[in-house]
C-alpha cells in the first residue's frame, strides 16, 4: 500500500522477508562458528578467510544503509552532488590498496593498535589506538541504530516511538547473538550474505531501469530531469552544496575526510586480518573495488531512476523523504515483493555493519587496554577472549540505548564525521609510522590526541551543534566555524602534530632495531 | 653466571642432556628469530623497498591530485560540468564515471605489478632467510 505519509508496502511480507535473512544468517553462524576461544579465532577468524571471500565481507562490512538509502536517495532529489559521495567512498579505496592493506596485515595481529604500537611505547600508544577505536565506532554505529528507527518506521509501518524502540532493541539482540555465537567468523558470513544480497538487489534494480529506457543512460536522465522540481539542473553539480562560498569549503572538506578516512576506519582495518597474508589481504580490497564499483555505478542509476519513475515531489513528500527513494522505486518496478526485498536489505545492512563495529570495538578493549594495558603478560587468550565477549555485550547494550535516544535526530552527519575523525587521527598516525623513521611515540600521541580533540572542538563550536535551523542544540548560538565537516583543517593538523611532536621531543629517540624490524616486516611478513 | 655458561654450547652441539631428553627443543630456522637488522640492510631488501615506493608513492599522488582536481571542478567550474556530450549526459557525468575507471584501472594495475615484481622479490628474502613462504 502507498499511502499519503509513505510507503509501507506490505509490512508482514517485508518483516517476512527480514525474519528468513536472520534465520539464515544465525543458521550460518552457527553452523560454522567453533567455540572460538582462542584470539585468533574470537578476533581474526582464525585468519582463514580468503582475498575474494574478505574482499566481499568488506563490501558487506562498508556498505551502510546511508550509503544504500542515502546516497540513492541525494541522487533522486539533489542530483549530481550525491554522486559524489559514490566517487569518495569508492576512490577511498585507493589509499587502503596502496598505502594500508599489505603493510597492516603484515606488521599487526588484531587490531590497529598492533600496528601503531610495534615500534613504540606500548601502553600510551595503545591507550591512544583503543581511545580513537571506541570513538569513531561509537560515532558509527549510533548513526547506523538511529537510522534504524527511521527505516523502521518507513518499512514496517510502525509509527509510535515506543514500537520503534522495540525493533531497535531487538535489531540491537540479533547483532549481539552474531557477535556472541559466530565472534569474526560469523560476523564474516553475515557480512558477506548481505553483501551478495545487497549487491545483486541493486543490479537486478538497475537492469530493470536500464531496461525500461531501452538501455539509453541518455534518454534517463531526460526523464529524471523531466520529472524533477530542479529540472536540468538535477544532471549538473551544486544541487546541494556549495550555494556560497563556505558551503563550497564545505563539500570539499567533506570530501577530503571521505576519501582520506575510509582506509582508515577501525572496523575496515581489522578485516585485513581474517586472511592468512598479505597477498590475500591485496585481494580483498581488489574484490572490494570491483564490488563496490558495480554498486554505486547503480546507485547512480537507482537514483536518477527514482527521480525518473517516482518524482522528487513525491519522495520528499514521504515519510522517510529523500531515504525513502530506493524503496519507493523497488514498490514502482517490483511490487510489495521486490519492496519487501528491499527492506529486509536495509535492514541487513544495518544490522551488519553494526555486528562488524562491535566486534572491532570490543577486540580494541579486550586486546589494547585489557591485555596489553591491564594486564601485559599476566593473562591468557581464553580469558581475553571473554573480555572481548562482555565488552560486545556492553557496547550492543549502549548502541541500543544510544539507538532509542537518538532516533529521530538528524544524525547522519555523524557518519560523515566518523570518516573525518578516521582520516585526522588513525590516518596519519597509521602513515607515519609505516613509512618515517624518526616517528616516535610522542608523535603518535600528538597526532592521535590532536587529530581527535582538533575534530570535536571544530564539531562543537559548528553549525551542526548550534547556530543553525538543523543544529542540535537550538536557542543558543555558539558556533565559531562555519564548516560542518572539520576535515581540511584537522587532517592537515593531525599530520602536522605528528611532525612536531616528533622532532620537538628530545628525550624520545625512535629505536632503529625496532624501526627495521617494522619495515621488513611489514613489506615482507617476516615474523608476522 | 659462569656456572651455567657451558649448558647452552651443549645444547648447540646438538649433545644430549639428562640421559637424551632435550630440554630446549633444537632450533629450527621457523622458531628463531629472523635477523631483521640483516635483512634490512640486504641489497634484495633495498631493491623490494625501491619497487614498491616506485609504484606505490607517484601512483597515490597521481589518484589524489586528480581526485581533487575533479572535486575542485564540479565545486567552482560548474558550467563546464554541465556541457552536454551526447544527449543528457554533460562533462559532469563522464568525468565522474571516469574517477571510476581509473579506480579500476590502478587497482588492475597495481594488482599486476606486485604479482610481477614486488611478490617474487618477497618470495626471494623470504627463502634467502629460511623462512617458509605462507
Amino acid at each position: 500500500m502507498i499511502t499519503a505519509t509513505g510507503i509501507t508496502g506490505s509490512p508482514a511480507l517485508n518483516t517476512m522477508v527480514f525474519a528468513a535473512f536472520v534465520v539464515i544468517t544465525l543458521f550460518v553462524v552457527y553452523r560454522v562458528s567453533n567455540r572460538n576461544s582462542s584470539t585468533t579465532d574470537y578476533y581474526a577468524a582464525g585468519s582463514a578467510f580468503t582475498g575474494s571471500q574478505n574482499g566481499i565481507a568488506i563490501t558487506g562490512d562498508y556498505l551502510s544503509a546511508a550509503s544504500f538509502l542515502g546516497i540513492a536517495g541525494a541522487i533522486a532529489v539533489h542530483g549530481y552532488d550525491g554522486f559524489l559521495y559514490s566517487i569518495g567512498f569508492l576512490v577511498a579505496w585507493l589509499v587502503a590498496l596502496l598505502l594500508v592493506a599489505e603493510l597492516v596485515r603484515n606488521t599487526g595481529r588484531f587490531t590497529m593498535g598492533d600496528v601503531l604500537a610495534y615500534r613504540m611505547r606500548q601502553r600510551p600508544v595503545r591507550a591512544a589506538a583503543a581511545t580513537s577505536t571506541l570513538v569513531i565506532s561509537l560515532f558509527y554505529m549510533l548513526a547506523q541504530m538511529a537510522g534504524a528507527g527511521g527505516l523502521v518506521a518507513l518499512l514496517l509501518g510502525v509509527h509510535d516511538k515506543g514500537g520503534q524502540a522495540l525493533v531497535i532493541s531487538g535489531v540491537g539482540l540479533i547483532m549481539i547473538l552474531y557477535v556472541l555465537v559466530g565472534g569474526m567468523k560469523g560476523t564474516t558470513w553475515v557480512q558477506i550474505i548481505k553483501a551478495a544480497m545487497l549487491v545483486l538487489c541493486v543490479v537486478l534494480m538497475t537492469v530493470f531501469l536500464l531496461g525500461k529506457f531501452g538501455f539509453s543512460i541518455s534518454s534517463l536522465l531526460d526523464e529524471a530531469a523531466h520529472n524533477s522540481a530542479k529540472g536540468e539542473r538535477l544532471l549538473e553539480p551544486g544541487g546541494q552544496y556549495g550555494k556560497t562560498p563556505i558551503g563550497k569549503l564545505d563539500f570539499i572538506s567533506l570530501s577530503l575526510a571521505l576519501i582520506l578516512g575510509a582506509a582508515a576506519l577501525p572496523h575496515v582495518l581489522m578485516r585485513f586480518y581474517t586472511v592468512p597474508n598479505a597477498r590475500e589481504a591485496r585481494r580483498s580490497v581488489v574484490w572490494a573495488v570491483f564490488a563496490m564499483s558495480v554498486f554505486y555505478a547503480a546507485t547512480l542509476v537507482i537514483g536518477y531512476g527514482a527521480s525518473a519513475l517516482v518524482g522528487s515531489e513525491r519522495i520528499l513528500a514521504s515519510t522517510g523523504r529523500e531515504n525513502s527513494a530506493a524503496p519507493l522505486l523497488a514498490f514502482e518496478i517490483g511490487g510489495t515483493v521486490l519492496l519487501g526485498v528491499v527492506a529486509a536489505v536495509a535492514f541487513a545492512t544495518i544490522l551488519a555493519v553494526v555486528a562488524g563495529l562491535t566486534i572491532t570495538a570490543s577486540a580494541s578493549f579486550a586486546h589494547d587496554v585489557y591485555a596489553n594495558i591491564f594486564r601485559p603478560g599476566r593473562t591468557d587468550s581464553a580469558q581475553e577472549v571473554r573480555v572481548a565477549r562482555r565488552t560486545a555485550v556492553i557496547i550492543g547494550g549502549l548502541s541500543i540505548i544510544g539507538g532509542i535516544l537518538a532516533n529521530g535526530q538528524n544524525v547522519a552527519f555523524l557518519v560523515a564525521l566518523a570518516f573525518a575523525f578516521a582520516a585526522s587521527a588513525n590516518l596519519s598516525t597509521l602513515l607515519y609510522s609505516l613509512f618515517w623513521k624518526r616517528f616516535n611515540t610522542s608523535g603518535t600521541l600528538w597526532a592521535m590526541y590532536g587529530g581527535l580533540s582538533c575534530c570535536l572542538v571544530l564539531v562543537l563550536f559548528s553549525p551542526l551543534v548550534s547556530g543553525a535551523p538543523s543544529s542540535m542544540v537550538h536557542g543558543v548560538d555558539f558556533h565559531l566555524f562555519p564548516l560542518t565537516n572539520p576535515g581540511i583543517i584537522s587532517i592537515p593538523f593531525s599530520f602536522l602534530c605528528g611532525y612536531l611532536g616528533t622532532v620537538l621531543s628530545k628525550t624520545d629517540r625512535a629505536d632503529p632495531a625496532k624501526q627495521a624490524e617494522m619495515e621488513v616486516r611489514s613489506l615482507t611478513g617476516i615474523g608476522a | 653466571m659462569t656456572d651455567v655458561a657451558p649448558l647452552p654450547t651443549a645444547i648447540q652441539t646438538g649433545a644430549p642432556a639428562f640421559g637424551g631428553i632435550d630440554r630446549i627443543p633444537p632450533e629450527h630456522p621457523e622458531n628463531a628469530r629472523p635477523d631483521f637488522i640483516r635483512i634490512h640492510g640486504s641489497a634484495e631488501f633495498g631493491e623490494l623497498r625501491h619497487r614498491f615506493r616506485a609504484f606505490v608513492v607517484p601512483v597515490s599522488a597521481l589518484f589524489f591530485v586528480w581526485y581533487l582536481t575533479y572535486v575542485l571542478l564540479t565545486v567552482y567550474a560548474r558550467g563546464l560540468m554541465g556541457i552536454k556530450v551526447i544527449g543528457s549526459i554533460n562533462v559532469g557525468l563522464v568525468l565522474g564515471l571516469l574517477q571510476f575507471a581509473s579506480t579500476i584501472a590502478i587497482t588492475i594495475a597495481y594488482q599486476r605489478y606486485a604479482r610481477r615484481r614486488i611478490d617474487p622479490q618477497v618470495r626471494l628474502i623470504r627463502a634467502r632467510s629460511g623462512i617458509a613462504d605462507k
